[in-house]
């Protein structure tokens, strides 16, 4: 059936912020979405909180909305709007749940709006698990077996059906706190009786464990004439007990056979039928490794991470025939995009294979719980391909940039056999590495498959790579030995530590034995069709696929895996930057190695290799496509750190140039710049020992600020404020040597300002002056951001302007900048300069209407500013203000402190936008997800030094009738005030202590300020995570307590008797 | 152990051994499937051919004692990016070198099989040669270039004797010109008593079993090459339904006047759209064929096109308009491959009620 002509108007709706579990694959479903019904002659109305993303860009949909994700605003829209159908399943899971509470709460309905794609009963059928059950009866597919108990005597009849081993998850307790897996009765006994204590409702659920079984997904199509297809299946290298999210995953499946693969492929055939999908799903299957007995664990009604991934594993656009199918076609009405001549009513055939690894945040959270299980932690993830396993592996390996060059700990691996050992049994986010460490060790195949249930298979792959190892350095330079090694995908780094050499040695080698990559082509038939999709991986074969073109081009690197300081906003730079170089007359070529991404979708580019992001992988793109140059300022600190390397190897930068850029990062020469341009800046110097250190923080005065030089989201920054704590700060975050200095810098206390600005080395142009809510030290990236800023004078502003314009002019940038500034006592310093995209690109782009990558590539490529337009100067600002809200993922990670500080934390953002600030805060921290009932109890526990900006709060609190409760300490100054307080005791102090009122959930909000002494500290810490546990608001900024504060009196009508002071006296910012 | 793979075109690829060290001629296909190897490797309709396995890891899972398709393989060489040296599961018995050393059949890992598969695509299929690395290229090329095409691949793997496997429902006679077990387990499903007879069995030795049907199996090679069996199947229609599958399909068609053609490079693998005209119903299927019934060639008869293939358009599926006979040309039995197609068997037993109520017509 062709296109539905009765709908004219469609509403999709986003998947808002960037948080653990839902990353980039949305902007990449939604865009497609988006763009495909476009192509279909749909009007489009987007709405999405996240400004970073490609799918809020202007050109994307007929009209976007950048608003918050809550059942208000989008009912408003709706109103406004009236469309005809609502696209909400390319929307993650807040689509979905989006979806079925517009539909329960009857606006649809009421303006006719159709649910396309999949309808709310299919919906509730997979995500509700009693639903999910009986279906899955109904249908005779079998789910782990489980049952509710209340009693001892239940749990055994139970399980003696079942049989152990069994896992048992007490109700309604903490993290499934007092839960665990259970292998014989006695265990059952022990944890069944204290399960059922622990439980506020006395219930324990018994579920059979299936936990080293194999996780095999499948990502199923359907079209409403009842076609079905399996686009890809994956296998997780880590067996069933570890979030697929967090597992490393490889597509096809490896070792199940075609029965096994037919018979889970009938299943989720079976399944999507009986949900009646239109449009993509995944399903989750544990097959045991010692029969053909499987179960269905999960079905997701929505494509998905893993759908990102098959899209790019297979080259099948499942968003974009998702969005096709939902508007009435038929699978084998849509072409094939990749080949351009056969349907998409086929299933891929794939002749590589892929390898998927998370990207997790613990280089950040050194504190973190690095366990994983069944939450999930990374905040992306890599994808590499190649003709075998170890080839496939260690180019994934190599690409989430967690230094490492291979299956091998950068450092020397010091640990017990007993602790080598827990940690393969107990799966943490270096089991990968640590199973390699162990053969290494001597450690077999049997040993290994007994402790980590890995499939023999997998580990005998990894095996190859060690015998490899052992077979090179006991060959030498053997010509042979090599080109083995670099086609199991070893780095020249690799292979040049075990040949006991350096890079350029491997390098020369390979170049007199001629011994290089070629690039095959990602065809979806493997070979059978011929195809014109330019989408390639390198390894080591024969023919070469990958033609070149009479065009010159352009290279652009990708910014890798999404993680904490670099995320989507730096793909959405990249994206905007091949449109220009495309707009400018050049091919765009794209490296980049994230398979969620939009900027990995091969119809953006004109072409594009999957490959990691190192000197040598890019390298060998480079020789292969002779570009005129490479652009690196847009891929984060990823592409930047790749410059020097690749400028030494004869390739042209593009834009800013290597020296100007080191001026900007190193210390010394930036120091001395500033000096040069009269640019004041805190004082501060570099010390490359602990001694230099301590003599330097003497010397400027505590507080300082310190953190290793090139860092990216102020990695392992703090501000230190005193010399024991300076020593431990040395000790424990960094490794300070002549390579590796540490920077210590003043802290200044005051507002906080981010510029971006284009500059072509003459004209610069400014789109914008934003400010920060919260006050410099808290990382920018976690400040809310306010644009224009509200509270900076004409004359600081005209200050600002001209230090960014001396700046930009004065480390000669071409491209952008972003500029940090702090306000202290009115006068003006530089924090620091970024001679790159910024965080603000998209969101400072989206408000200005001012194309900021695609200005600054085209002025990169040799358009003067001046003649696409612009003068020197900062743009008009506007009447709206918008705010950019950061949003944190803490819920998913444990053991991390919520307190902001100078290493970023948050993981995405959303926008609000307003007339007025207040209301724009509103949206903001609406979208961010943040509650704001307007009447409750707010819990003040506050550091001394920060008590009198928090007695203003407590009045303004007090005023719009919020009960007030707080510690002894704090509590007696807000008494002093004659303000009435509630005491409540520090944490194991007499009933009510504090820890009992945040579960008692008595408090609505939290500040809390205590992060310094060490007892204190604790309970600061113990606080903070009960508080994200509950789901309390928790600030530890009085200036974001204070925003909050303006948002809740907007939000609240005063009661005041008569005769007293009513005007309210508006806080400012500080 | 360094072995050859010489082809026709003067092409050369160098690999390591696998399997025996025998050397053996072929015609190089390709089989896009991504598992089910050793199906593929068993299948009688690869009978002569060497087969290259587009996926490049083969073997993972080893050989098992089930998952065969015939009880002697039949192909002539089989040719992987890489064989598992070390293959995991629980039905395992054999590495994939030990069993083509088991049966005598060269193989070569190491080449590159995409480019193998795209000059296959490019050319045709090849006639190509497994050899040791000390050959003279030039003479294989020769010598490549001379043999013709082996015609007699139906008569090799024809069971030799009839057999039954007995079934308490209808008597369905199955002609076997090299029969793929997966066909035979469908047929025993469905409760038939299943009688397997040779390929050259006569039109009156069929009757003689009185059958209440019949049904054409797969086979290898060009349909035109057992011209008597398309001479008993022309005598058999009519008087029993007939249902066809792969070869039997072409035989068919043949049967009833229409002509079939050698393909570029056939259909192989697990991924093949087919559309059932007849419902608008798309079916991914199992294929392998290197010929197909020519679409221009229906019109002349009194054949209907049934099935399309959604890709290339190519027939897929045929129904005689007047008599119980239909065929496919992929296969509904899978094995290996999607079971997508099942409900053709489930249309052969209508065929065989309407029959027995005596519809005489479609």
């Amino acid at each position: 059936m062709p296109k539905r002509t009765d709908i004219k108007k469609i509403l999709v709706i986003g998947s808002g912020p960037i948080i653990i579990g839902q990353a980039a694959e949305f902007d990449y479903a939604g865009t497609q979405a988006c763009q495909s019904l476009m192509e279909e002659g749909y009007e489009v109305i987007l709405i999405n909180s996240n400004p970073a993303t490609i799918m809020t860009d202007e050109s994307v949909a007929d009209r976007v909305y950048i608003e918050p994700l809550t059942l208000d605003f989008v009912s408003r829209i709706i109103r406004q709007e009236q469309p005809d159908g609502i696209l909400a399943t390319l929307g993650g899971q807040t689509g979905l749940n989006l979806a079925v509470e517009l539909s329960e709460s009857g606006i649809l309905d009421e303006y006719g709006v159709e649910l396309l794609g999949t309808d709310l009963d299919a919906i509730q059928k997979a995500e509700d698990r009693e639903l999910f059950r009986t279906l899955m009866n109904d249908l005779n597919e079998p789910v782990p077996p489980s049952d509710i108990v209340q009693t001892l005597e239940g749990a055994l009849k139970f399980v003696e059906e079942i049989g152990y081993p069994v896992i048992v998850r007490p109700a309604y307790t903490l993290g499934g706190s007092g839960g665990g897996l259970v292998y014989n009765e006695e265990q059952l006994r022990e944890i069944v009786t204290g399960g059922l204590h622990q439980s506020p409702v006395n219930q324990c659920l018994i579920e059979k464990s299936i936990a080293g079984f194999k996780e095999v997904e499948y990502e199923v199509m359907r079209d409403a004439n009842d076609q079905a297809i399996v686009v890809c299946n994956m296998e997780n290298i880590d067996p069933v007990g570890i979030h697929t999210g967090d597992s490393i995953v490889v597509a096809p499946s490896q070792t199940l056979t075609d029965r096994e693969y037919q018979i889970l492929r009938n299943s989720s055939l079976k399944i999507i039928r009986a949900l009646g999908i239109e449009g993509g799903c995944n399903v989750q299957c544990a097959l045991d490794p010692y029969s053909e007995n499987y179960y269905i664990i999960e079905v997701n009604p929505r494509v998905s991470r893993s759908s990102a991934l098959a899209s790019k594993a297979t080259g099948y656009p499942i968003a974009k025939l998702s969005a096709k199918i939902a508007v009435g076609y038929h699978l084998d009405e849509c072409k094939n995009p990749i080949t351009e001549t056969t349907y998409a009513s086929f299933e891929p055939a794939l002749d590589y294979v892929v390898t998927k690894i998370p990207r997790w945040p613990f280089d950040k959270f050194d504190s973190a719980n690095r366990k994983l299980g069944t939450q999930m932690k990374a905040t992306g993830e890599v994808m590499a391909i190649g003709r075998n396993l170890p080839e496939s592996l260690l180019k994934a390996i190599r690409s989430t940039e967690v230094d490492l060059n291979h299956i091998r700990f950068s450092k020397k691996l010091d640990i017990s056999h007993e602790e080598l050992r827990k940690r393969l049994i107990e799966a943490d986010d270096e089991r990968l590495i640590l199973v390699a460490e162990a053969f290494r060790l001597g450690y077999d195949i049997e040993e290994l498959f007994d402790m980590t249930k890995i499939d023999r298979y997998f580990l005998y792959q990894i095996k190859r790579i060690i015998v490899m190892e052992n077979d090179l350095v006991n060959s030498g330079w053997d010509e042979e030995s090599v080109r083995d090694a670099k086609a199991l995908g070893f780095s020249d780094n690799e292979i040049a530590s075990l040949l006991k050499s350096t890079v350029q040695e491997v390098e020369a080698f390979r170049e007199k034995h001629n011994i290089y990559p070629v690039y095959k082509m990602v065809d979806t038939c493997a070979a059978e069709f011929a195809s014109e999709t330019p989408y390639y991986y390198g390894t080591y074969e024969d023919e070469n696929e990958s033609k070149l073109t009479a065009k010159e081009s352009v290279v652009v690197l990708g910014s890798g895996p999404i993680r904490i300081g670099q995320g989507i906003e730096f793909d959405y730079a990249t994206v905007h930057t091949v449109k220009a170089i495309q707009e400018a007359g050049y091919e765009a070529i794209i490296i980049n190695n994230n398979p969620e991404t939009v900027s990995t979708d091969f119809q953006i580019s004109d072409k594009l290799y999957f490959e990691p992001l190192t000197v040598e992988d890019v390298m060998h793109v480079i020789n292969q496509e002779n570009p005129i140059g490479v652009i690196v300022q847009f891929g984060g600190q990823t592409a930047l750190n790749l410059a020097s390397d690749l400028e030494e190897r004869g390739v042209k930068l593009l834009g800013t140039s290597l020296e100007n850029m080191d001026r900007a990062e190193n210390r010394d020469k930036f120091e001395h710049t500033l000096m040069e341009l009269d640019i004041p800046q805190p004082e501060g110097k570099t010390a490359t020992s602990v001694k230099e250190a301590v003599d330097i923080a003497n010397s400027i005065g505590y507080p300082v600020l310190v953190r290793p030089s090139y860092v990216l989201g102020g990695r392992a920054m703090e501000i230190v404020y005193n010399e024991q704590d300076l020593l431990k700060y040395m000790d424990r975050a960094v490794k300070v040597n002549e390579k590796h200095p540490v920077l210590i810098d003043r802290y200044l206390t005051g507002k906080e300002i981010e510029v971006d600005a284009i500059s072509d080395g003459e004209t610069v142009v400014i789109p914008g002056i934003m400010e920060h809510i919260e006050r410099a030290g808290v990382h920018s990236g976690d400040s809310i951001a306010v644009y224009p800023s509200q509270n900076v004078s004409n004359s600081l502003k005209k200050q600002l302007i001209d230090y960014t314009i001396r700046l930009a002019r004065g480390f000669n940038i071409i491209g952008l900048l972003n500029i940090q500034f702090v306000i202290h006592r009115n006068e003006i310093y530089v924090l620091e300069v970024n001679p790159r995209s910024s965080r603000t690109v998209p969101f400072l782009s989206k408000i200005t209407g001012v194309n900021m990558a695609n200005i600054a590539t085209k002025a990169i490529l040799g358009n003067s500013l001046t003649s696409q337009g612009f003068e020197t100067g900062c743009l008009p600002e506007p009447e709206l203000v918008s705010v950019k809200v950061p949003v944190f993922s803490f819920a998913k990670l444990r053991s991390v402190d919520i307190t902001l500080g100078p290493e970023m934390k948050s993981t995405g953002e959303v926008m609000g936008r307003d007339y007025t600030l207040e209301k724009a805060l509103y949206k903001g921290l609406i979208a961010s997800g943040m509650k704001i009932p307007t009447h409750g109890s707010v819990l003040f526990t506050i550091a001394d030094k920060d008590k009198d900006e928090a007695m203003q709060l407590a009045k303004r609190f007090h005023r719009i009738g919020y009960h007030l409760l707080a510690t002894e300490g704090t509590a007696k100054t807000i008494m002093e005030e004659n303000i009435p307080v509630t005491t409540v005791s520090k944490i194991g102090g007499p009933s009510p202590d504090m820890l009992d009122v945040i579960e008692g959930g008595q408090v609505q909000y939290i500040i809390n300020t205590l992060t310094k002494g060490k007892q204190v500290a604790r309970d600061g810490f113990r606080i903070r995570r009960e508080a994200v546990e509950h789901g309390v608001v928790c600030l530890t900024s009085m200036d974001t307590a204070e925003a909050l504060l303006r948002v809740m009196e907007m939000i609240t009508f005063s009661a005041e008797a008569m005769g007293q002071e009513t005007l309210m006296k508006k806080g400012s910012f500080v | 152990m360094k072995r050859l793979l010489v082809l026709e075109n003067g092409e050369v690829f160098v690999g390591k051994g696998i399997g025996s060290e025998r050397e053996r001629d072929g015609e190089v296909v390709f089989n896009t499937g991504m598992t089910g190897y050793q199906e593929v490797m068993s299948d009688p309709s690869y009978c002569g051919q060497i087969v290259t396995m587009t996926y490049p890891l083969i073997g993972n899972y080893g050989i098992n004692r089930d998952d065969f398709e015939s009880i002697i393989p039949n192909i002539h060489g089989l040719i992987v990016k890489e064989a598992s040296a070390y293959p995991s599961h629980f039905r395992s018995k054999l590495s994939l070198d030990e069993w083509l050393k088991h049966f005598d059949i060269p193989g070569i890992e190491g080449i590159d099989t995409r480019k193998l598969t795209r000059m296959i695509r490019e050319n045709g299929t090849l006639k190509g040669r497994i050899c040791s690395s000390e050959v003279n290229v030039d003479e294989v090329v020769s010598h490549l270039k001379e043999i013709p095409f082996p015609t007699d691949q139906v008569s090799r793997v024809s069971t030799k004797t009839r057999f039954v496997n007995p079934g308490t429902k209808e008597r369905v006679v199955l002609i076997d010109y090299g029969v793929k077990k997966g066909i035979v387990k469908n047929l025993v499903a469905e409760g038939y008593e299943v009688m397997v007879v040779p390929h050259n069995t006569t039109a009156d030795e069929i009757r003689l079993f009185q059958p209440d049907g019949i049904v054409l199996s797969n086979g290898p090679g060009d349909p035109k090459d057992v011209p008597e069996c398309i001479e008993t199947v022309k005598a058999l229609i009519g008087e029993v339904p007939i249902f066809g599958i792969c070869l039997g399909h072409q035989l068919l068609a043949l049967a009833c006047g229409a002509e079939t053609v050698k393909m570029k490079f056939g259909h192989r693998g697990s991924n093949h759209p087919v559309k059932d005209l007849r419902t608008g119903q798309i079916a991914i299927t199992a294929q392998n064929h290197g010929y197909t019934v020519h679409a221009d060639s229906i019109a002349e008869t009194n054949l209907e096109v049934t099935h399309v293939n959604v890709n290339d358009g190519s027939i897929e599926g045929i129904r005689h308009k007047e008599e119980l006979a239909f065929s496919v040309q992929y296969h509904p039995e899978a094995s290996p491959g999607p079971e997508d197609a099942q409900n053709l068997f489930k249309e052969f037993r209508e065929m065989l009620e309407a029959a027995r109520k005596g519809f005489t017509h479609a």
